[in-house]
């Protein structure tokens, strides 16, 4: 298969993703768009590894960093949600404007 | 006649063999009094005796210091000339700080230190009830300082120095009783009539100094003497010099300050207006001597001759008919520093110098006497004194001795070093040396015979005849009475020292330099014969005029009544100065001053006051306007600019996620594209 089909596959993943972190109201969906984004990532890294073979080797080392790092930037990211759900009763992300000035 | 003349030897000085032990540190004798005027005036009134202990002290120790300096110097040391730098100028222009210690300045040491011992002493007891009796010690010492400063100067810039600082504590002295209004103004006229002499002494400075390149007076006087200055400069600098003389000696026609000057304490008139500042005139020119008598032929010694003369004989008249004693003392100091001016001027410097020294003594004694009268009879006057010799006889005995030793009476102090004079005179008008020579010979004969006059007059009127003033009168203290003897012995026998021939002064003092010429006196048996004749001719004509006579004698009721009325007015020599220099100074050159002073210097004060005033308002406006704009302008914009920005931050996370996504998009599209 030629490398070509999983940088598009990629690409639609992170057009989603990017949709979803703009768009979507819900500061939960908002974050599970973040993981659709690092996933595209991901499946562009194991791509290119596959293609190059040995020399690849890297990619592959990249990819399982990435995922390493999303579940924790996930977790850390679930527990604001919470605090903030805790706090104002809503996880609506255009309600969270409070960094302006 | 020429049998009876003894030939005099060649006089050769000490011939030093050694270096002496204290003349090396002589500079420490003018320290120790300005050490002490320190003292007393910070710590005065905490010392013991209210400040009179340090002082008395300190010149207690620079009198046994001279005296061990002066003995070092007889026995044959070296005398020591050195000097330091003070101020370098640029160019050729250089102050130094040094010492002269030789013959003339150790005598003058040991006069200077022990007459203000001396004095020192009798005021513990004449001031005690002074409110101001600290300060009186402090400058007391001050004052001393200041003249030994003067007499140990090896140049003329110091010499000015002490010169100065002798001025002003005679002035401070003179108005010790400022609270009167006579005093404070005598006190005024004695340093403004100095400062007249005083402008000539600076410029006689100014001259030596262009022609011969150095304030170093032995310099001054090698360059006189082997010509390497000279000529009409030399001249005018010499007799700038004796300007500076005749106002702080109280010559004719500068005189009149000392009269006046008796307005001050006693013992102030004692030490400072007799013994030591006054004569200060005559040691300048001793020290500058071959400048005199270089300069075109020995010209302005001639001139000394005639101001001398003059001085003298109108002194003496004067102090014939005064009623304050002290005046009396005060016109007759200023006759003998004539006589000390015309023992200079005839070339008998030595017997110039030993009038000056025995001088010291005998009117130290007299003017202490008389502040042990006016001590008790609390009046200057001889009118409310007279028969004292029953109230005080120490006064009285040793007052006797004072007087005669002033008119000249033998053995006593006054008659060798007058008849030195007259012998000078006498020689140096036979041989021709000096032009003037008889008329100062004739002056100080008939000058021999006024003192006289007017001390036996003194005498008369103060202690004979019955007492006129008021209250018992009774004998001053211990401490006023003891300098009075020791004074009276030294009257005695300081004569002895310029004994003709045998004498020991004419080793001692001699003219500075190597060539300059000082005479010995004619000594013969006639002079003094005559001299002592004219002098009891003058006891005489007191004794018949004013003991005999009324205590009140009339000038006027005999022949002389014309040159009374004259004498009485001073000659007019007050009234000349009143109307001709002080008058025109203080009413026309004041309000010209007065107009210059509000119109020309008010306008440049006000001038300049309203140019800094325009000036700081412009740098308000400048400052207002450009800087202060500069640093709002750039305030506003940053604000202004901040304003449009902050739109930006909105606050919503999606809208920053969308921009900067944005932003990625178009990077990518440039990279791509381009």
């Amino acid at each position: 298969m030629p490398v070509s089909f999983f940088l598009v596959l990629s690409a639609l993943l992170f057009s989603i993703g990017v949709y979803g972190v703009l768009a979507r109201q819900h500061a939960v969906l908002v974050l599970l768009s973040v993981e659709l984004m690092l996933n595209a990532a991901n499946i562009n890294l194991v791509a290119f590894a596959a293609m190059l073979g040995q020399a690849g080797v890297p990619g592959q080392v990249f990819a399982l960093f990435i995922i390493a790092v999303a579940a924790a930037e996930l977790g850390v990211g679930l527990a604001i949600v919470i605090l903030i759900y805790r706090n104002r009763q809503s996880v609506d992300v255009d309600q969270m404007s409070l960094m302006k000035w | 006649m020429q049998s009876l003349i003894i030939v005099a030897e060649e006089i050769q000085g000490i011939e030093a063999t050694r270096t002496g032990l204290f003349p090396d540190i002589m500079w420490l004798v003018p320290l120790l009094p300005a050490l002490s005027f320190l003292a007393v005036l910070f710590f005065g009134k905490k010392l013991p005796g209210k400040g009179h202990s340090a002082g008395i002290l300190a010149i207690a120790v620079a009198f046994l210091l001279s005296l061990a300096g002066f003995i070092d110097l007889v026995t044959g040391a070296e005398t020591v000339e050195k000097s330091w730098m003070w101020f370098e100028f640029p160019g050729s222009l250089e102050l130094t700080f040094g010492m002269n210690y030789d013959f003339l300045c150790g005598l003058m040491f040991l006069v200077v230190t022990f007459i203000s011992l001396l004095v020192q002493i009798y005021s513990a007891g004449y001031m005690l009830d002074d409110e101001r009796y600290t300060w009186f010690y402090a400058v007391l010492s001050l004052f001393t300082a200041s003249m030994l400063f003067l007499v140990i100067a090896d140049n003329l810039m110091m010499m000015l120095v002490g010169w100065e600082g002798v001025g002003v504590c005679s002035y401070l002295l003179i108005g010790h009783y400022w609270e009167e209004k006579t005093n404070s103004s005598a006190a005024i006229k004695a340093f403004i009539t100095t400062r007249v002499g005083d402008v000539g002494f600076m410029f006689g400075i100014f001259a030596l100094f262009i022609i011969a390149g150095t304030f170093n007076i032995t310099e001054i006087n090698h360059l006189a003497e082997d010509g390497g200055i000279g000529g009409i400069g030399l001249t005018i600098a010499a007799l700038l010099l004796f300007c500076g003389a005749v106002g702080k000696s109280a010559q004719f026609p500068l005189y009149v300050w000392l009269p006046d000057a008796m307005a001050g304490p006693t013992p102030v008139s004692a030490l400072i207006h007799a013994a030591t500042m006054v004569v200060a005139g005559v040691y300048l020119v001793a020290r500058t001597f071959p400048v005199f008598e270089f300069a075109n032929g020995g010209f302005p010694l001639e001139v000394v001759g005639v101001v001398a003369a003059i001085t003298m004989l109108v002194a003496a008249l004067l102090a014939l008919i005064q009623d304050d004693i002290k005046k009396v003392l005060a016109y007759s100091t200023i006759s003998q520093l004539a006589y000390m001016f015309a023992g200079l001027a005839v070339g008998v410097f030595t017997a110039g110098i030993f009038h000056l020294f025995t001088h010291a003594f005998f009117k130290a004694l007299l003017f202490l006497g008389a502040g042990s009268l006016i001590h008790a009879v609390h009046s200057n006057n001889m009118s409310d004194m007279g028969g004292m010799r029953k109230f005080m006889p120490a006064t009285f005995k040793t007052y006797i001795i004072g007087s005669l030793a002033l008119a000249g009476i033998p053995p006593l102090a006054g008659f060798f070093s007058k008849d030195e004079v007259l012998g000078g005179a006498l020689r140096a008008g036979i041989d021709g040396t000096r032009a003037t020579a008889w008329i100062v010979f004739g002056s100080a004969l008939i000058t021999a015979f006024l003192t006289a006059l007017y001390t036996a007059r003194m005498c008369i009127k103060t202690f004979w005849g019955d007492y006129r003033g008021h209250g018992q009168p009774h004998e001053s203290p211990n401490s006023m009475t003891s300098p009075l003897w020791v004074l009276a012995g030294l009257t005695l026998v300081v004569g002895f020292l310029g004994f003709p021939v045998i004498g020991v002064f004419k080793y001692w003092i001699f003219t500075p330099g190597e060539v300059a010429h000082s005479f010995e006196p004619l000594y013969n048996v006639v002079l003094p014969a005559i001299t002592v004749v004219a002098a009891l001719g003058g006891f005489f004509l007191a004794y018949k005029w004013f003991y005999k006579g009324a205590w009140r004698f009339d000038f006027r009721a005999t022949s002389f009544g014309w040159m009374y009325g004259f004498a009485e007015r001073r000659y007019y020599l007050d009234d000349i100065y009143l109307g001709g220099v002080v008058k025109p100074v203080q009413y026309p050159l004041a309000a010209a001053t007065y107009w210059a002073n509000q119109h020309v210097l008010d306008g440049i004060v006000n001038g300049a006051a309203k140019g800094t005033l325009g000036a700081a308002s412009g740098t308000y406006r400048a400052d207002q306007g450009v800087v202060d704009f500069g640093v709002n302008g750039a305030a506003g914009l940053t604000g202004f600019s901040g304003g449009l920005l902050r739109h930006v931050q909105t606050g919503n996370v999606q809208r920053y996620a969308a921009m900067l996504f944005a932003g990625i998009a178009i990077f990518v599209a440039v990279f791509a594209l381009v």
